[in-house]
């Protein structure tokens, strides 16, 4: 079953085009990482993907419900805004800057989306963010607000968050991209557990030798376009395209 | 006349000048909000009614939007109001000059929240509403709280303004007496009065700021 289908894919920000026919799909537990340089356009798939962005051309199908069908000219005709909020319950995102709701304790940043969207029993979702925090190191912080703890901290409540709504795919938006080496490395070993318990997810990411371990298919994406797509290990060792190549270069050591 | 007279009829002016600071300001924060929202519509005529509207309001004197507001019905249109729209005309030309300024420093608030709030709610599937009451609102209000402070310090002293319309508020009243009576002790106690009521907003408003200071 293909959770996440993405056809023919096209963004333009004014005369800038981002995306260039773009076509993706992950099954369901498959990891995808998507590699390339700065501008290349992969935060902007990963926006288009989850909605933050609407794509000017192409199909965003999850699941087999349709968020946007192109039309007989291409162009990306997206659902009615009820079809919308259905199928943003499929999916979940982690930001690079996190975005916890400040005003709200660890608690309530994971459990209001579930009590107030997914109309979900209060008691039920306490004791599931409980078992999230436990598994996320969190359990002393419950009460504890954004603002008291660290990046790294944040970046695991934002986690725990997005998987209280249960989503069926998750999508990490550069996950380690503010934070220290350290910090980096608590994160990564999260988003390995959850590879392990066959999570279905899609990581932009800038570290390689993370891409190489955790997915199962990487994508390196530049100008806008896929260059070049594969297995992780053969991609990230030994690439075929130049551009690929040349970025690589600067990672290996 | 002898002082505890004169202290009575200070008295009454204070609950007047009180009256009106309550009523503008329970009127005029909601309309502020209002009228943010239609300033920053995506709909370009409300956008520049509700601009055009603000820098009249902003841009001429408060003491001359109350005249107009009760002069103005007869003066215009005709109509005679009845007695009570002296008290009437006072309110409504306070609430919405002061809704010009709230809904100003509401915006301000308002836009002042990183993008990345919306994004992380419409993720989450929250609808504007929600996004709009659960997540912006409340960390507007903790960011418009010192503006919001000023404002409502600013609106006490107006109160004094309500004198060009006759309306028996504190200030009016100790100008009368002062007249009357050819001595400057009224005007004093009605400085007192407005010094101390400031205080207790100053420390009111304080301590809300301090309630929302749990978070950064």
């Amino acid at each position: 079953m293909k959770v996440l289908e993405i056809n023919h894919c096209n963004k333009s920000f004014g005369d800038n085009e981002v995306l260039k026919d773009i076509s993706l799909s992950v099954s369901e537990g498959q990891v995808v990482s998507i590699i390339g340089p700065s501008g290349s356009g992969k935060s902007t798939l990963l926006r288009c993907a989850t909605m933050l962005e609407t794509m000017d051309g192409g199909d965003l199908i999850y699941l087999g419900d349709y968020a946007a069908k192109a039309d007989a000219e291409g162009k990306a005709v997206y659902s009615d805004k009820e079809t919308l909020q259905g199928i943003k319950k499929h999916f979940g995102l982690v930001f690079q800057n996190f975005n916890l709701f400040p005003h709200y304790s660890v608690m309530k940043n994971i459990t209001e989306p579930p009590i107030l969207i997914g109309k979900r029993n209060k008691e039920e979702v306490y004791a599931e963010a409980r078992e999230l925090l436990k598994k996320m190191g969190l359990s002393d912080k419950e009460n504890a607000y954004p603002c008291e703890l660290s990046g790294g901290q944040q970046q695991r409540v934002s986690i725990a968050r997005a998987l209280a709504m249960k989503p069926k795919i998750l999508f990490f938006d550069e996950p380690t991209s503010a934070l220290d080496p350290e910090l980096t490395g608590e994160i990564l070993k999260v988003i390995k557990d959850l590879a392990a318990e066959h999570m279905t997810m899609v990581i932009v990411t800038h570290e390689m030798s993370f891409a190489r371990d955790v997915s199962n298919h990487v994508i390196f994406m530049d100008g806008g376009v896929i260059v070049e797509e594969g297995d992780p290990k053969e991609l990230i060792n030994n690439p075929k395209q130049e551009r690929t190549k040349a970025f690589l270069s600067r990672f290996q050591q | 006349m002898n002082f505890t007279v004169i202290m009575q009829q200070l008295f009454g002016g204070m609950g007047a000048s009180l009256l009106i600071f309550v009523l503008t300001l329970l009127f005029s924060m909601p309309l502020g909000l209002l009228v943010a929202f239609g300033r920053m519509s995506k709909f370009k005529p409300l956008q520049y009614i509700i601009k055009f509207f603000i820098a009249i309001l902003r841009g001429t004197p408060l003491m001359l939007q109350l005249l107009v507001v009760f002069f103005g019905p007869y003066y215009m249109f005709g109509i005679s109001m009845p007695r009570w729209y002296r008290f009437g005309a006072v309110i409504i030309g306070f609430s919405i000059n002061y809704a010009a300024y709230f809904a100003e420093i509401y915006r301000s608030g308002i836009e002042s929240i990183p993008v990345g709030q919306y994004e992380a709610a419409s993720v989450l599937g929250y609808n504007k509403n929600q996004t709009f009451f659960k997540i912006i609102f409340p960390q507007m209000v903790k960011r418009v709280l010192p503006p919001v402070t000023n404002e409502v310090i600013t609106l006490v002293k107006d109160t004094s303004l309500a004198f060009v319309l006759t309306y028996e508020e504190m200030f009016t009243v100790a100008k009368q007496i002062a007249a009357a009576q050819t001595n400057i002790m009224p005007l004093f106690v009605a400085g007192v009065f407005y010094f101390i009521f400031n205080a207790v907003v100053a420390f009111v408003m304080e301590r809300i700021e301090k309630k929302l200071s749990y978070y950064r």
